[in-house]
This record gives C-alpha cells, sequence and structure tokens, in this order.
C-alpha cells in the first residue's frame, strides 16, 4: 500500500502520525482513505468542491502530482506520497484584483 | 484552542521581521519563522526570510511561498534541530489584521505574524492562529524574549 507523509501543521488531526500507509490504487483514492480515517482532516485538504484547497501541493518521487495525471495519478506498491503546503496570503480583498 | 495562546520571539528576531517588511515596501515580504515547541510552549529562534514568489503586479497585496520555498525551510529547520512554527508577512499600508483571503489560504497550527508597514515605516505587528474549523483567527499573544 502506498504511504502518505503528514506535514506538521496537519498532524493533530492523526492522532500525531506523520505517516501513514493507506489502501488505494490512485491519488484520488489515497486521499479518500485519509479522509475517512481522518475525518477533520477533510475541511483542511479539500474545498467545498472536493478538490484539493490551492495550498496543497502532493508530491510523488519529488513531482508534483500535478505535473503528472493529478488526482488520477497511479500509485504502486511503496510509493510515497508527500503533502507539501505552499504558503499565500495577503492584505484585504480587492475585487480588480486575481487572488 | 483559545486565547491564552503565546509565542515567545526574540527581541532581534522581530526586529529582523520590521526590517524585512521595511525594505519589501510598498510589496509585501515575506518568510518562515522556524523554532520549538514544547510542552505548548513555542518559540522562535531563526528566520527563513523568502523572495515574494508572487508575480510583480500582485506584490502590493499578495505573498506566495511556493512547495520548494516550504521544501527548502523544512531542509533548514531540520539542519538545525527546528522546525517551521510559522510565517510572517506584511500589510503594505494596511492594519495587521489577517484578511479573508489570509484566512482562506491559511493552515492550521501555524502562527501567523502580520506586521503593518505604513508609508514604510512598520507600525506594529501582530500574531493569529486559524481556528480548527477555518472560521476564522484567533490572537496569539507576543512575548519578547531576550
Amino acid at each position: 500500500m502506498p504511504t502518505l507523509k503528514i506535514p506538521t501543521p496537519l498532524r493533530p488531526y492523526t492522532s500525531g502520525e506523520s505517516t501513514i500507509t493507506l489502501p488505494g490504487e490512485t491519488v484520488a483514492e489515497v486521499l479518500k482513505a485519509l479522509v475517512e480515517r481522518h475525518p477533520e482532516l477533510k475541511r483542511h485538504l479539500l474545498g467545498d468542491n472536493g478538490q484539493l484547497r490551492p495550498y496543497v501541493n502532493l508530491f510523488l518521487k519529488e513531482e508534483n502530482v500535478n505535473q503528472l495525471q493529478g488526482l488520477e495519478t497511479p500509485l504502486t506498491e511503496g510509493d510515497t506520497l508527500l503533502i507539501i503546503p505552499s504558503i499565500a496570503g495577503g492584505k484585504e480583498h480587492r475585487r480588480d484584483h486575481a487572488p | 484552542m483559545d486565547s491564552f495562546l503565546k509565542i515567545n520571539i526574540p527581541g532581534g528576531i522581530l526586529e529582523q521581521i520590521h526590517s524585512h517588511c521595511e525594505r519589501s515596501y510598498p510589496e509585501e515580504g515575506a518568510g518562515l519563522m522556524l523554532g520549538k515547541e514544547e510542552d505548548d510552549r513555542r518559540a522562535v529562534a531563526y528566520l527563513f526570510i523568502l523572495e515574494n514568489a508572487r508575480e510583480d503586479a500582485a506584490r502590493h497585496n499578495r505573498y506566495l511561498i511556493t512547495a520548494a520555498d516550504m521544501l527548502a525551510g523544512e531542509k533548514e529547520a531540520k539542519r538545525l534541530g527546528l522546525s517551521i512554527l510559522g510565517i510572517f508577512h506584511s500589510h503594505p499600508d494596511h492594519p495587521n489584521q489577517p484578511s479573508e483571503f489570509d484566512r482562506e489560504y491559511a493552515l492550521p497550527w501555524y502562527s501567523y505574524l502580520i506586521t503593518s508597514v505604513q508609508g514604510g515605516q512598520v507600525v506594529d505587528s501582530k500574531c493569529w492562529r486559524l481556528r480548527d474549523n477555518r472560521a476564522g483567527f484567533v490572537p496569539e499573544e507576543i512575548i519578547l524574549t531576550d
């Protein structure tokens, strides 16, 4: 089964676990298994539309899965998937500027 | 999570944050705060200052720390025996309150230190943490240390 590495800010929602082995043959299936096991993680990983939040990046063998097949990227036994956040923000939103 | 959250920051490190935010003005400056958390006591020990990765036209009101930057910060923290405790960024000509955009993109657990810079001069910094339900931020008291 693939292994998922959890970054520090999300470990309070995995009972402190930093590495979790989960069933799944694609990135989407592993993520589904993760949020089923740790439901409180869902709001921090997925938006209301069920897609990954913009700051959540998943890396497989040092490649962002967005550069592979996205959530449909296949995983094999022994693969390690890393959740790496990116950080964004800024002063008050203005309608004349894209996020 | 409650209002008793505190973060210890050495005065010299807060001065470095303020200097970086003034140098970045009128754009937003940002970086990572590295340190240790033991028994719920959070203490910053080192700064990992980063270039704002947003495109030129957006740097006046947005900052971005890429996944590659975060990986580099993680490696530096590990080398120093520290962890990434949070992120600092500036709000040029704007209060040091988190914006809706800050909330939308924030992660739990991290400390978010926001520095207000008015006309190129730092006014003040405040620190915040995202609520577990993502509904808003809780203030985190900054304790200045030697």
